[in-house]
């Protein structure tokens, strides 16, 4: 270990949703290294060790080693020649960063999508249909008396969700933490998160839409059949007793997986357990997260919602935003052929897309930006090694409850972050294109809307 | 039987040591399976077993869980480049594909086949 | 900042300068309005033309994260109201909650160079500030939400006055904000922690703290007068939206006691309760609303006039959107901030056979019409609550063509109608002049803002040159003209240039030690480190900080040249 240590304290853990921002680095600034991740949980502590300084090409292009710049043009002269093309990825870097991808898009008249598609996605289509009640994470920790997991397994995902946000930390009214609160959690299986509940409900697989049915119905007074045992493998009893005691805490806090959302059901997983929040809310204050994964999942949602007014898969090529999941989002578009390019921004679709949509990057020019070499880095015609966000790269990220942090370095990487790699891009797009591109047959100039 | 991918606090710290590296292919290569479903298919912890679907198949070295961890009928595995192989890019009009609660069909490999 | 400009020949409408309708030229150079450009500078010939400040939206939600959560929540509000892109500027969507390029130009192609997003979670400030930087063409702000603050319900209820006031300061740095807001003061606490419960009247107890919303409204409107904010606490008073609601209004307005304090949306506050026992609808009580602000030179107000058709109803008044959900179109949104806000959101429609949208259209107008000092009632919709800022030419119009509104007057519920007290001001007619004072050099004033809102020597050179039109609306829809900073915007109805405005801020000074108070409750209570909480400059990369100084209680009405 080199001598030169230093201690960088209040960082924020960009491996999962939870943005935990406590956490103590001790950096070797030598071998530019992190040693020592004080407060950060398992997999915070791996991310931390594992993202130092790798001696890796600042760029490859068709597998030779090239430079950034040399990159930036290779992958200009791709995008501004295509005619579909796909920016995806963009949960796993700054919201700076997802800003110039989404302009990006803008300009040539692709589409983008972030890994929401392929996550929460469905739990943000329920959200368009019923709304939702939600909370920032710390009125969990002050008030929730009642939390319940639902199709998740936060000690294995998400461990601090535990500890510093929804089980065990004390709060305002919840001053004994643990004790004052009642934890169930929801499950088809028995996990490392199961031990941490009061109540554990293990519900028959793809039978989770039953069960939220009927825990409404309940909740408004309605009959249920109590055959609903045989369908879930949950009993009436057990539902009852959870419905009395979801109306009697005084606030009460779902946090939900991807047990709901990516199951058969999907939305309508997701919509009946938001439905179930709101309805809750006639008797005492309930709210409803989805516990997300990448560490700016959500920063992507807000940029993408905020720029073009959809949260993910949105279509450019009309000359202005179009969304339509299902159509207009990565899986469906690459497994239709349609993407005639692809500009991947931290993410590893090549390692856990269909089969189907996987082939498609066999087929056409794939460009990525990645601290790390990946599936779909190797198969790209150009891949830039970018530095990690959060380690090596300041800006913003949003945690899964919509806060946004400004991340604090640890130290300096030699390689360019994702934003300047893709402004370099969109900056040389500019120029080979003269500005945006219209669609056919579009004006030129921007007539002042009609009333 | 059904197959559930998920994320794994192992998946987790492996993915961070590098996707290339021997953690994640071994975590993306195993699959979690019922201990009396093991036994009924002549299965040991370490056996090999192929998942197919309609779109693909693959051979991955199996884990037994206890029945009340992982109920009979059930399959579990991380995320990965192996579950990718067996997941249809079908999203009904979702953008998701189906990855939880996936029909498989499983049948035991002899140990000189496969990966 | 453009090259020098002389505008020729229009009728100039500048009422801080005593300027109404004068045809005189006006001089632009370095972004300021000059006295003089060379002979060679470009010259727009705006004969037939009016010429007024840019307009200054002094009340509106535009950015941040209740905002995007109500973009999000309706797809269908953007899928038939699309922005396209052009080589210069970027696509978007519109509906009531446009994206935010759409934001910008749109406001800028209505003529307007400056918005204020009224309501902004001190935790969500980070969010607003990256969505203003994405909100192009026009200057912003925005009001933090420090009304439901538990930290600073803390100090008051232990008497610690002082450290009030700097935690106050220490907020409005460490968030860079332009104005404190103050929403349903003492209900978020009876919200989130009692059921779901609400406040009643100013002194409701406010949980298990020794506090009213009396007192917490009182320690504001001192505080901010003492740092000598630009503007004053901005205000949403307990009680809106319910009938009889108007004595709290008044109630409010008193505790000022002679200093500063804007009330915002006050015609969602203006209602008076049944007008029989037997009856339930409410009734107008617009009239003893701006007889009071008439006679009290210090309090100001915007109005929040409903403009019937859809609306998003968006506020950190969260049991106000869940008694709301019912009257919407089927979605509602709830979002708590710990320690700080809560949050709704109801998508809505106004529709004017209905009684209860039909009264609150015409206290919107009555507040207006019957007003005295158009330098203290301003216009606003409460965008996009009362309805979106797109509507604002029609409203214009409302207020400076009688036989236009006795037309809409007759399309409208007649029972709400006759409640109110409309028709009795329904003579009155806005001259080019008063719009001038409702829509721009009004809201400079109160805003504090000396170099906008007229176009005196050294003003910014934000200014809109309009074609004159027998229809108000048409003409106040669609500026031939936007010079922004000295640069034409618009030119000849097309985007020119596409620059990022400024981010204008306060800055009031505090003691440092305040800090020290503050930063135990973080550590037990806030889920992000005190460290990481304050916003840094990077997120108002053209920031401008308006000075704090001591602040007159009132301004004249109609006053003279400052």
């Amino acid at each position: 270990m080199g001598e030169n240590l230093k201690t960088v304290t209040d960082v924020t853990c960009t491996f999962c949703g939870c943005l935990c921002d406590d956490i103590a680095l001790t950096v070797d600034l030598e071998q530019k290294r992190i040693t020592k991740a004080e407060n950060a949980c398992v997999l915070g502590r791996a991310w931390f060790k594992e993202h130092g300084v790798e001696q890796r090409p600042f760029a490859l292009i068709g597998g030779r080693e090239a430079t950034t710049e040399e990159g930036v043009e290779e992958a200009a002269q791709i995008l501004a020649r295509a005619r579909f093309p796909l920016i995806y990825g963009l949960s796993d870097t700054t919201c700076e960063a997802q800003r110039v991808a989404v302009a990006l898009a803008d300009m040539i008249g692709g589409v983008v999508d972030s890994t929401s598609s392929v996550c929460h996605g469905p739990s943000v289509i329920a959200f368009q249909r019923t709304g939702k009640s939600t909370a920032s994470l710390g009125e969990i920790k002050n008030r929730a008396d009642m939390v319940v997991f639902w199709g998740g397994n936060p000690a294995e995902a998400h461990p601090r969700l535990f500890t510093r946000y929804a089980v065990t930390p004390k709060g305002m009214e919840v001053p004994r933490g643990r004790k004052d609160r009642t934890v169930v959690i929801v499950d088809v299986r028995r996990t490392p998160s199961t031990p941490a509940a009061d109540i554990f409900i293990q519900v028959k697989p793809a039978s989770d839409f039953e069960v939220l049915w009927a825990l409404r119905a309940l909740l408004k007074g309605r009959k249920v059949d109590p055959a609903i045992e045989q369908k879930t493998g949950v009993s009436l009893t057990v539902l009852e007793d959870l419905v009395a005691r979801m109306k009697s805490c005084r606030y009460g806090a779902f946090l939900f997986g991807m047990g709901l959302t990516m199951n058969r059901g999907r939305h309508f997983n997701a919509g009946a357990l938001l439905a179930l929040a709101t309805d809750l809310n006639e008797f005492t204050h309930w709210v409803a997260l989805p516990v997300r994964g990448h560490g700016n999942v959500t920063g992507a949602d807000n940029v993408i919602a905020w720029q073009t007014g959809y949260p993910f898969g949105v279509n450019f090529s009309r000359g202005y935003p179009r969304f339509n999941p299902g159509e207009f989002s990565a899986v469906d578009l690459l497994a239709r052929g349609e993407a005639d390019a692809a500009l991947i921004v931290s993410s590893d679709p090549a390692a856990n897309f269909p089969k189907a949509a996987i082939e498609q990057f066999g087929r056409i020019p794939v460009i990525t930006l990645d601290p790390k070499v990946t599936p779909t880095t190797q198969l790209a015609r150009v891949a830039f090694t970018t530095a990690t966000y959060g380690v090596n790269v300041s800006g913003t990220a949003y945690r899964i409850d919509d806060v946004a942090i400004t991340l604090r370095p640890a130290f300096e990487s030699p390689y360019p972050s994702d934003e300047q790699v893709l402004t370099a891009i969109l900056d040389r797009v500019r120029a080979l294109l003269g500005g945006n591109r219209l669609p056919p047959g579009a004006p030129a100039v921007a007539p002042a809307p009609a009333p | 039987m059904k197959l559930i991918s998920g994320r794994s606090s192992k998946q987790g710290t492996a993915l961070s040591a590098g996707k290339l590296g021997p953690a994640y292919a071994e975590v993306s290569s195993t699959v979690e399976m019922n201990v009396e479903d093991m036994a009924r298919l002549g299965l040991k912890n370490g056996g090999k077993v192929r998942l197919r679907t309609p779109v693909g198949e693959v051979v991955l070295r199996c884990k037994g869980r206890d029945t009340k961890d992982l109920p009979q009928g059930l399959l579990f595995m991380a995320y990965g480049p192996s579950s990718s192989q067996l997941l249809a890019s079908d999203t009904a009009a979702s953008g998701m594909p189906l990855s939880k609660n996936l029909e498989v069909e499983v049948e035991p490999v002899p140990d000189e086949a496969g990966p | 900042m453009g090259s020098p400009l002389r505008i020729v020949n229009g009728r100039v409408y500048d009422p801080a300068n005593g300027v109404d309708g004068a045809v005189r030229d006006v001089c632009i150079r370095d972004g300021e309005i000059v006295v003089d450009v060379p002979p060679d500078a470009k010259r727009i010939d705006a004969t037939g033309m009016v010429v007024m400040p840019g307009g200054i939206d002094i009340h509106c939600h535009i950015a941040g994260p209740k905002v995007n959560l109500a973009r999000k929540v309706q797809p269908e509000n953007h899928y038939g109201d699309v922005q396209l892109r052009t080589r210069l500027t970027r696509s978007g969507t519109g509906g009531t909650v446009p994206s935010t390029f759409a934001t910008g130009y749109r406001y800028a192609a209505l003529g307007y160079t400056t918005a204020m997003e009224a309501a902004v979670t001190p935790l969500g400030a980070r969010h607003a500030l990256e969505e203003l930087h994405d909100t192009p063409v026009i200057d912003k702000g925005f009001y933090v939400l420090v009304g439901n603050s538990v930290l600073l319900y803390r100090l008051l209820h232990e008497g610690r006055r002082e450290e009030f006031r700097h935690a106050l300061a220490w907020w409005l740095n460490a968030t860079k904000a332009y104005a404190p807001k103050l929403v349903n003061p003492g209900a978020d606490e009876l919200w989130k922690g009692y059921r779901n419960a609400n406040v009643t009247s100013l002194d409701d107890k406010i949980g298990a703290l020794d506090l009213t919303p009396r007192r917490v409204i009182a320690a504001f409107i001192e505080a901010a007068n003492e740092l000598g904010l630009p503007h004053p606490v901005h205000i949403h008073c307990n009680n809106l939206g319910h009938s009889g609601n108007f004595e709290t209004t008044l109630e409010t307005m008193r505790l000022a006691e002679g200093r500063r304090a804007h009330i915002a949306h006050i015609q969602f506050h203006s209602y008076g309760a049944a007008a029989a026992k037997s009856q339930s609808n409410p009734t107008s009580r617009a009239r003893d609303i701006v007889e009071f602000i008439n006679a009290h030179p210090n309090i100001s107000a915007d109005v929040g006039a409903v403009m019937f058709g859809r609306s998003t109803i968006m506020t950190a008044d969260a049991p106000l959107a869940y008694m709301l959900r019912r009257f919407g179109t089927g979605k509602w949104v709830n979002a708590d901030t710990e320690n700080e806000s809560g949050c709704g959101i109801v998508p809505f429609i106004y529709q004017d056979r209905v009684y209860t949208n039909a009264l609150q259209w015409a206290i919107g107008l009555e507040l207006l019409l019957c007003s005295a000092d158009p330098w203290r009632v301003v216009f606003s919709t409460d965008h996009p609550n009362g309805g979106s800022f797109m509507s604002y030419p029609r409203l214009i119009r409302l207020l400076m063509d009688r036989e236009f509104r006795k037309e809409q007057m007759a399309r409208v519920n007649q029972k709400a109608l006759n409640q109110s007290g409309l028709r009795d001001c329904q003579e009155r007619e806005y001259t080019l002049s008063e719009i001038a004072i409702i829509t721009r050099a009004g809201p400079a004033r109160l805003l504090g803002l000396a170099a906008k809102g007229h176009l005196g020597v050294g003003a910014d050179a934000d200014v809109t040159i309009y074609e004159e039109d027998a229809n108000k609306e048409k003409m106040f829809s669609a500026p031939r003209y936007v010079i922004k900073d000295g640069e034409l915007a618009i030119e000849d109805h097309e985007f020119r240039v596409s620059r990022e405005g400024r981010t204008l801020q306060v800055a009031p000074e505090y003691d440092r030690g305040i800090e020290q108070v503050l930063e135990p409750f973080f550590e037990d209570f806030y889920t992000v480190r005190f460290a990481n909480y304050p916003v840094d400059e990077r997120y108002a990369p053209h920031a401008q900080i308006i000075p704090t100084a001591p602040q007159a209680a009132t301004s004249p009405a109609g006053s003279a040249p400052r």
